[in-house]
């Protein structure tokens, strides 16, 4: 009995309409974006501008996540940039092993 | 006034002695970022180290529709991946892994509703929310095992490869790909795909166990007894990173 009257007294709030929508858009600017790199995989031929078209579309919808669904857009400025700062390696990291492997590449062929 | 000045002044009283939540989150939900950053750098590890041996190899330079497998060449992953479950022998190009992408984009959606309603308090929504996101765990985890199944085994046809055998350069037709033979190409490329795509799949079997975890929580009412639903929230963060590196997977190894 005691137990039942403590239940009922959580008091639950009616849904954010504006921000149960707003999740809805980035889910739709999502699908969106996955659809055109679909388009883009089978219109335009091979080469470093479908690449770098590719690479940008991921970094958007990357944001998409990061920062709406994980809601780091919405933390402390300190919080963010403490994730995102040492992101910056892995780029570093990827440019120069690519450019080591086309290196490889050149040699051998 | 003194009393502002006693607690900003006072010896040894400062952000140091507790009470004070660094970067104005919860320590569990900052370890959560710190862990999630430490695996986007593993991630970006194997992601690069494709990228390196995917650039050190010669790449496929004619027609797409000319395209046979070939030992000599990087494959064309569009070509590799263009089977779709009960469609056996028809040509879908990347459908199969569009689907997957979609499954997984829609459970990070009901994972984000479920922790709108766990701010709520709404105790329901948040099962409903769970048990959605769970079904799209598991089925994005029944797609990959297909998707395994159907790489591991191989295509009809096979690939007909030279080898040296005895001194002897003899014609062998060899099927699907394990950790050191591959139909589709260079062995390397059925390592990576093996490895990036298994490490997370990983992450996605985890991430499942702990969704279940916290819907069983949810549904004991235990966060309803602890007044909040900041559990909901740390493990959705993993949840998301699942998906975020899903992303980067997809375009990588299926688009590029």
């Amino acid at each position: 009995m005691a137990h039942a009257s403590h239940e009922s007294q959580v008091t639950v709030l009616p849904p954010d309409k504006e921000k149960i929508k707003r999740l809805w858009t980035v889910a739709a600017y999502l699908g969106a974006i996955t659809v055109v790199e679909f388009i883009i995989a089978f219109t335009v031929p091979h080469g470093p501008l479908k690449t770098v078209t590719f690479v940008v579309m991921t970094i958007v919808k990357a944001a998409y996540i990061v920062g709406e669904f994980m809601h780091l857009k919405y933390e402390a400025k300190l919080l963010m940039w403490s994730i995102l700062i040492p992101m910056t390696f892995v780029i570093w990291m990827l440019v120069a092993f690519v450019y080591e492997g086309m290196k490889i590449s050149s040699a051998h062929f | 006034m003194a009393h502002s000045t006693t607690t900003v002044s006072a010896p040894g009283r400062d952000v140091w002695d507790g009470g004070v939540s660094p970067m104005g989150v919860s320590y569990g939900k900052l370890m959560m970022w710190f862990f999630l950053l430490s695996d986007a750098f593993t991630f970006s590890g194997l992601l690069v180290t494709y990228g390196l041996v995917r650039s050190a190899h010669n790449a496929y330079t004619g027609a797409v529709d000319a395209f046979t497998f070939s030992h000599s060449y990087w494959p064309i992953p569009e070509r590799v991946f263009d089977a779709v479950p009960f469609l056996h022998g028809v040509t879908l190009p990347l459908v199969f892994v569009g689907i997957m992408t979609f499954v997984l984009i829609m459970s990070s959606v009901t994972m984000v509703l479920a922790v709108e309603a766990g701010h709520r308090m709404d105790r329901k929504a948040v099962e409903k929310w769970m048990l959605w996101t769970i079904l799209g765990g598991l089925t994005f985890l029944g797609c990959q095992a297909w998707e395994w199944t159907h790489f591991i085994v191989g295509t009809d046809t096979g690939t007909v490869i030279k080898e040296l055998s005895n001194g002897n350069w003899v014609e062998r037709t060899i099927f699907g790909a394990n950790l050191h033979e591959n139909q589709y190409g260079p062995p390397d490329f059925a390592d990576f795909f093996f490895f990036i795509t298994g490490f997370h799949g990983f992450h996605v079997f985890s991430g499942v166990l702990l969704n279940f975890l916290i819907y069983y929580n949810t549904v004991t009412g235990l966060y309803e007894r602890r007044g909040h639903y900041e559990m909901v929230e740390k493990v959705g963060l993993y949840w998301h990173f699942v998906d975020l590196v899903w992303v980067f997977v997809f375009t990588f190894f299926y688009l590029v």
